[in-house]
């Protein structure tokens, strides 16, 4: 081959020019010939051990930091059927989140979601042929505000916290996304025609007010991911303290048993990061350790064992060589 | 000078000039067959109007070479897309959209599918269009042709039909089988190439009959005809029966008088001929097979993995529709809130069986994200930029015909990273057809012998050793020999030093060729590549022996059949000869002073110096007889007599032959040419002894009566009786001296081989030339040398001449089968092997009970040279071998004889240098040149290897990773068939946000990229890592990149990277709150969040994919990920109507939550990280090839450490068998040992000697 390199050594300057000259960029050219420059990173044993050292150092902290979130976050977990009286055992600070949770309950489940036009219906929905077919009951051919069967399942358990014989505050109010309330739930659409069949779903809805203001149908309307879910019912704007005592009335509407579900309410402050969940802090300073621990096993194994980079003797016709 | 012109020619009778006849007359018993089936056609000559109805209408001359036509294009073309798997998927999935039974909108599931069947077929009809256009330019070329009344206008080949007369002229093709009725010779004979059809060089003779002689005038053709009974078309090249019914009398035909369309007329004014085949029934087309369409290797491998995925698909399809079947049956029913009724056919609690059925095929649809139809869209793309960039490389430009590479189809780029076996034709192909007058040894003395290429290279080798070596060697022991060696290698140095433009440093690596100063010399003489000042500019005549010379030069002259065509601008003469290694001596003696001016009916004109007054003078030498070249005799002769009435039998021929003759007295330079011999044997020169013996007039006389008894003889025993009076004059011959020419090599060509022979290769040379030629090739390329044992498999006489198939195969049993054992014996000797086989000896092997033990031999030789054989034959050495060893075979040739075995091959190269198109037509990639086969196949093949297998495991992993979310999801929502993801998301993923960065990869990616290498020392050399490590090659021939190791591990990478991303999304946002105002996400939520995971996990898992980042690809990965932001942000940003659940997403409900962020930083971190570990340990600890030389280059060790890289450029190379490098190992292994052993000799020596004691 090198036989042509004096010829072509001298030819190729001039190849290599010719296109260029013809009016193409440069970098088109560089294109074409594949010779763009290029950064070519090799992954060398002081970029894995870095690497993993950086991920390490970055990883754990967060974790901690996450975990200390988490831990500063109380949570009152009390699965309810006809009463239930939480008890407070640390101090709760103001606000406190009250949410509902079901188990084995499948919102997500496609039949909920077939005439996929939750917002849309809710908004505009006098349009009556996107309801009849899914619709539990049409009395009459007349449509029905809201419609879908996740409204016609509309959770309608209520619950009253009473702490030493007075009544605490619960603030239902902003506990919907706002762009549900703003864009989605129409100001001017009233429930109409709704859960007056012979056949009731879940809870009613006072037909006086409009759909953007009734935040627990918002809420409820949000489809849950997963089987079991929580949702949002309001807020304690008081501080709880360790010892209380809370009285739940529950007005225990909603049946979950035909299927075996589970109600729960849970009472939970928050943190900057949401709520109580560790798993995020520890899946961080897990693999945070984990990577210090892979680094130092690297760097063991490349000083027991160092391989030269770039060395020759690991090319495959000279391993062959030594072998054979 | 004047009379010499084309007149001259066309007034002698040629017929004269020969004393043997080519041809025997035909024997009369196949005659009786004509009117048999088989032997019906009946042609009217120049009557073509009653060839216009049944039952004599035959097809015209329209001669297609395309696929499919207008009516047949969209059903064909439609049928071989819907072969592929997984678009017959596709189709099913889009028709069950139309059905309302998908989860998908059906314009959803069909434009992509109309989209990648639409791009297959559009390619397809371009390529189709393109040999549309080449058989359009084939047809519409025009020949004159008879119209009536002797008037001859041009016509277009494809309007031709059936019995029309044609006129061809010199140096056209003849537009269809023709029967030649006569030429511009008086006695009929006409000249042909016959290079496309069996890729023989030399000229065929073809003579037409007698009685048609006279027809030789346009007028006589008002009042001609002629009507010709003959066998019906068949691909059957060398034979032909028929016979002419003219003037009332029926005559015999034979092959001798059919003309063959791609066949080409040469040294031949006109002839005028009727055609009696055309279009598709010649038998050159008859000889072609339709182009099948070829699929690469990956691709087929591809389908397997698709169908793996798809049984993936159907498993999980079955648990969901089961698991919603029992769910339905035993739970649902209590979900009331669901309000199930009978009138949802998904889910019927009265029917869950139909329930099942139906979630089985939606199942089937939703989760098809595990089949990537955007693969093959992808893979289309890639490999249209492949071949663009494959097309558009400058180093494969060819700058003398202005051609350059072209991927004709680019279905094949990354098998030319696989190619094992390379099967190359020989003319036109690694030779120029052009014979170049390099050597000759005259009376002993070798002339024009620049040093032996691989000497020098061997030579320069151990100079560099010599130095170590001296110091290894006791003080005492600096044997003369090595002295000498260095001496010689310091006086090779020297000489190149000396040579104009030559090389100033030393330091440049093994390969160094002395041909460089022949391409840069001043005044270039074709077919003349000599330099000795010995013998050029007449000072040859001052040597003592010029008497031999003198006589050595007029052999040249004289003994051979050619004629001398007026060249306008100097007083140099061209030549025409039967072969081109005639034309070479006739060029080569013009230019030793004995110019070969003019030849008469029976005399030669000789302009000649005479070595005593050096003068140059005319001579005229009578020629009185002409024992013509066959190939049997292996020799020509001439007797002629000079002005003063000597006669002088002058006589060339093989060396064996000559030698076997000569008298005694013509001995004296026998050993001396003989090892001349065989050093110009092993450069692949061709050689010709020349000899002469003067004769007396009276045993002249004697003589010629039984010659010319013998000639006029007519019956079987002529043959014989000519050979016997040849015989007994060609004897007692006077040894003058050897002649040497190359059949020139096209540029490039050695140092292609060699490279290609260390990327592992073989290669096997079939042609349709003589052995002799083959195996001079077979040399000159470096698959033989003199040290490679070599079987020889061919026929002997006895056998081939009683043409029994029992005997044949005997007999090729028995000789494969001994040299298997020899084989066998020394296979631990590590010494290379080669075969030698021809024609007739492959048909006996190829066939069926035969092949298994002949292939077996032959896939274990280094080399393998197949000589005479067919164009058939080739296709089915092809076929066999890529068969039986299972390899991927690359075929490679320039005529239309090649045109099966670039079909049959998995990769077909056709040259585009010469003028045939049928190869390149067929080809699946063209050349101008041979040499571009290697950047071809070690650079581009290499990448393209690489880049497609990296590319369809990517994306398998890319669609596992996200399909089994869906599957994942499915657990959650009781198998309802629920979907995480808004649906744009899903038509995003493959379309936009994963696209462009898997086709960057397949466009741009380079393991070891073709940088010109920064050597300081060699900075001639502009070559590419690549090229200079030819073994990093083997990764591809091994497929290393695309096993099914390698396909589990992505695969599981895949699962591993799904399991990941779900799990942690469930358990990091489920079920509490996961931003500081309280919300808890919901199903838009964990399906963007998810979403946002899978997008950064496969863009980032590119980023460690790719080794070779350019902007290109930072900005598509890294501008992919931005798209899907940006993409949510736009998306959310519509009215709700139109963004559903995804509305206000990003601003509002996920960008701010600090969890979203941190989820996504872990998951892609942990789902990477499997891989990363896997990469860093791999390169760590069992690095590979191309790693280390990455690594070289990173530590820019090629700077640095040039010693370093250039041993392991040597080492790289030292496994081969065949080519340029092994020969100069073996060269350098011979020096040493003889360095050795003298060494040994003189140390005993001194250890024996008295003084040492």
């Amino acid at each position: 081959m090198e036989v042509e390199g004096g010829s072509r050594s001298a030819g190729a300057g001039e190849d290599r020019t010719i296109p260029i000259q013809s009016g193409q960029p440069m970098a088109f050219f560089q294109f074409t010939q594949q010779n763009l420059p290029a950064c070519k990173p090799v992954l060398t044993p002081a970029w894995v051990i870095t690497a993993c050292l950086l991920m390490g150092f970055i990883f754990i902290p967060i974790g901690l930091v996450t975990l200390r979130a988490s831990h500063s976050v109380i949570e009152i977990v009390d699965q309810y059927d006809t009463e239930c009286v939480p008890e407070v055992h640390k101090y709760m600070k103001a606000p406190i989140y009250i949410y509902y949770q079901l188990d084995n309950y499948y919102q997500n489940h496609r039949r909920n979601q077939i005439p996929n036009v939750v917002g849309f219906c809710l908004c505009i929905c006098f349009d009556s042929k996107l309801t009849p077919r899914y619709l539990p009951e049409s009395n009459h051919g007349l449509p029905i505000v809201p419609c879908g069967l996740i409204a016609w399942s509309f959770f309608n358990d209520t619950f009253k916290f009473i702490r030493e014989r007075t009544e605490l505050m619960v603030n239902r109010k902003n506990i919907a996304w706002k762009s549900d309330r703003d864009h989605k739930f129409g100001k001017q659409v009233y429930p109409f025609n709704f859960q007056n069949g012979t056949f009731t779903g879940g809870g009613s809805l006072d037909p006086s007010i409009p759909l953007s203001d009734q935040e627990d149908l918002i809420v409820w309307m949000r489809t849950a991911a997963l089987p079991s879910f929580r949702k949002l019912y309001g807020r304690i704007e008081e501080d709880l303290d360790e010892g209380d005592l809370l009285e739940v009335h529950v007005m225990n509407n909603y049946n979950t048993y035909s299927f075996g579900g589970k109600k729960k309410l849970v009472l939970s402050t928050l943190s900057w990061l949401g709520g109580k969940n560790d798993f995020p802090g520890l899946a961080y300073v897990f693999i945070g350790c984990s990577s210090i621990i892979i680094s130092i096993v690297f760097m063991l194994l490349h000083v027991k064992n160092p391989r030269a980079y770039g060395e020759t003797a690991y090319l495959s016709w000279n391993r062959k060589s030594i072998s054979g | 000078m004047v009379e010499s012109s084309g007149r001259t020619k066309g007034k002698l009778r040629w017929s004269k000039l020969y004393s043997f006849s080519c041809f025997r007359a035909t024997t009369g018993d196949v005659q009786e067959l004509i009117g048999q089936p088989g032997f019906s056609r009946v042609v009217f000559g120049n009557e073509p109007q009653l060839h216009k109805t049944k039952p004599f209408k035959y097809t015209n001359n329209y001669v297609s070479t395309t696929k499919y036509n207008v009516v047949t294009f969209l059903p064909i073309a439609l049928f071989e897309q819907f072969r592929r798997v997984a678009n017959l998927y596709f189709l099913l999935t889009a028709c069950l959209s139309v059905v309302n039974l998908a989860p998908y909108s059906p314009s959803s599931l069909i434009a992509p599918l109309v989209f990648v069947v639409g791009i297959s077929m559009l390619k397809e009809a371009v390529e189709d269009w393109q040999r549309f256009l080449q058989d359009l330019s084939v047809n519409n070329r025009s020949v004159k042709t008879h119209l009536g009344n002797g008037i001859f206008v041009d016509k277009l080949w494809k309007e031709l039909c059936v019995g029309d007369v044609v006129r061809v002229s010199k140096d056209e093709y003849f537009p269809s089988d023709l029967l030649l009725l006569s030429s511009s010779y008086e006695d009929g004979v006409c000249y042909v190439e016959t290079m496309n059809l069996d890729g023989e060089t030399s000229l065929k003779i073809k003579r037409c009959l007698e009685t048609t002689l006279g027809v030789n005038e346009e007028k006589e053709f008002t009042r001609f005809k002629a009507s010709i009974r003959c066998e019906d078309p068949n691909p059957n090249l060398y034979t032909f029966v028929g016979n002419l019914e003219f003037e009332n009398r029926s005559y015999p035909l034979c092959p001798a008088q059919v003309l063959l369309r791609d066949s080409k007329l040469r040294n031949t004014d006109y002839i005028y001929g009727v055609v009696i085949f055309s279009g598709h029934d010649t038998k050159a087309v008859r000889n072609s097979t339709r182009s099948p369409s070829k699929r690469s290797r990956i691709e087929r491998k591809m389908d397997y993995i698709i169908y793996l995925l798809f049984s993936i698909l159907v498993l999980i399809s079955f648990i969901s529709s089961i698991g919603s079947a029992l769910v339905l049956k035993y739970d649902m029913v209590k979900w009331w809130y669901l309000h199930l009724q009978n009138d949802d056919r998904y889910f019927n609690p009265s029917n869950p069986v139909v329930s099942a059925i139906l979630q089985f095929i939606r199942a089937l649809i939703l989760y098809g994200y595990l089949i990537p139809i955007s693969l093959y869209v992808s893979i289309e793309v890639v490999k249209v930029l492949q071949a663009m960039l494959i097309n558009k490389d400058i180093e494969m430009y060819d700058e003398v015909t202005c051609k350059s590479v072209k991927a004709r189809t680019s279905n094949l780029n990354e098998e030319l990273g696989q190619v094992e076996m390379i099967l190359s034709d020989k003319t036109g192909t690694l030779t120029c057809n052009q014979m170049e007058f390099r050597k000759c040894s005259i009376a002993g003395i070798s002339y024009g012998g620049d040093i032996n290429e691989v000497d020098l290279a061997a030579s320069r080798r151990m100079n560099a050793d010599v130095e170590a070596y001296r110091f290894s060697v006791h003080d005492s022991d600096t044997t003369s020999q090595s002295y000498e060696m260095f001496e010689f290698s310091v006086a090779d140095i020297n000489a190149q030093k000396a040579a104009p433009g030559g090389h100033e440093d030393m330091a440049i690596p093994i390969l160094e060729n002395s041909k460089i100063s022949n391409v840069r010399k001043e005044t270039f003489i074709k077919g003349f590549n000599f330099r000795d000042d010995r013998l050029l500019n007449k000072n040859w005549i001052h040597k003592s022996n010029s008497n031999d010379m003198t006589m050595f030069f007029r052999v040249m002259a004289l003994c051979h059949t050619g004629i001398p065509v007026e060249d306008d601008h100097t007083d140099k003469l061209k030549y025409e000869a039967e072969s081109p290694e005639e034309v070479a001596f006739l060029i080569a003696s013009q230019e030793f002073g004995f110019q070969f001016c003019r030849r008469a009916q029976s005399t030669m004109v000789l302009k000649e110096v005479d070595p005593s007054s050096g003068k140059e003078m005319e001579r005229e030498y009578k020629l009185l007889n002409l024992l013509e070249f066959s190939s049997s005799r292996k020799r020509m002769s001439v007797i002629v007599s000079d002005e003063d009435g000597q006669i002088f039998l002058l006589c060339k021929g093989a060396d064996s032959i000559i030698f076997s003759r000569l008298g005694e007295n013509g001995r004296s330079y026998q050993q001396e040419t003989t090892s001349h011999l065989s050093s110009y044997a092993e450069d692949g020169l061709r050689t010709l002894a020349f000899a002469y013996r003067k004769l007396e007039e009276g045993e002249y006389q004697h003589w010629n009566l039984i010659f010319t008894k013998a000639k006029t003889t007519v019956g079987p025993q002529r043959e014989e009786l000519l050979e016997k009076a040849s015989e007994m004059i060609e004897k007692d011959l006077i040894l003058l001296g050897v002649a040497a020419v190359e059949d020139k090599l096209q540029k490039g060509v050695p140092e292609c081989i060699d490279k290609l022979a260390q990327a592992g290769l073989k290669i096997w040379l079939l042609t349709g030339d003589k052995k002799e030629t083959a195996i001079n090739i077979g040399f000159a390329c470096s698959l033989l040398r003199q040290d490679i044992k070599q079987f020889d498999i061919s026929m002997s006489k006895e056998v081939e001449s009683n043409n029994q198939l029992q005997a044949m195969k005997a007999e090729v049993l028995e000789k494969i089968g001994s040299s298997y054992q020899l084989m066998c014996e020394e296979s631990n000797k590590d010494s290379p092997f080669s075969l030698v086989i021809d024609g007739k000896a492959l048909e006996i092997a190829l066939r069926n009970d035969v092949k298994d033990q002949f292939l077996q031999l032959a896939v274990n030789c280094a080399s393998v040279i197949c000589c005479r054989v067919s164009p058939k034959q080739k296709a089915l050495i092809t076929r066999l071998v890529k068969k039986y060893t299972g390899k991927t075979t690359l075929a490679i040739g320039d005529g239309a004889n090649d045109v099966g075995m670039i079909q049959e091959a998995d990769i077909g190269v056709g040259i585009s240098g010469m003028e045939g198109m049928q190869a390149v037509m067929a080809s699946d990639f063209s050349l101008p040149q041979f040499r571009f086969l290697e950047r071809l196949l070690i650079v581009h093949g290499h990448w393209c290897y690489k880049r497609i297998s990296k590319m369809v495991l990517y994306f398998v992993y890319k669609n596992i990773a996200f399909g089994l979310t869906l599957f994942y999801y499915e657990l959650y929502t009781s198998f309802s068939g629920e979907v995480l993801y808004d649906d744009w998301y899903m038509v995003m993923f493959n379309v936009m946000l994963t696209s462009l960065p898997v086709i960057s990869l397949g466009v741009f990616e380079q393991d070891v990229s073709s940088d010109l290498c920064l050597q300081l020392l060699t900075a001639n050399l502009l070559h590419s890592a690549m090229q200079q490590f030819p073994a990093l090659y083997r990764q591809g021939q091994k497929n290393v990149y695309f096993s099914w190791s390698r396909i589990i591990g992505w695969i599981l990478n895949g699962v591993v990277a799904s399991l990941v991303i779900f799990l942690s999304n469930i358990y990091i946002l489920s079920p509490t709150a996961f931003r500081e105002n309280g919300q808890v996400s919901d199903i838009a939520h964990l399906g963007a969040i998810t979403y946002t995971c899978i997008i950064w996990t496969v863009n980032c898992q590119m980023a460690l994919v790719i080794t070779h980042f350019t902007w290109i690809q930072h900005l598509f990965i890294w501008g992919s990920i931005l798209l899907w932001y940006t993409f949510l942000f736009l998306y959310g940003a519509l009215p709700p109507d139109y963004s559903h659940r995804t509305f206000h997403l990003l601003l509002e409900a996920v960008g701010p939550a600090p969890l979203y962020w941190m989820v996504t930083l872990l998951v892609v971190i942990v789902s990477l990280l499997p891989y990363f570990l896997h990469i860093a340990i791999q390169r760590s600890f069992f690095p590979m090839d191309d790693h280390v030389i990455q690594e070289m280059k990173y530590y820019r060790k090629d700077v640095t450490e040039n010693q370093i890289w250039l041993r392991e450029q040597h080492n790289s190379q030292i496994m081969t068998q065949i080519g340029f490098s092994a020969r100069v190992d073996a060269r350098v292994q011979a020096f040493r040992g003889q360095l050795h052993q003298r060494k040994i000799l003189i140390q005993r020596s001194v250890t024996n000697s008295p003084i040492y004691k």
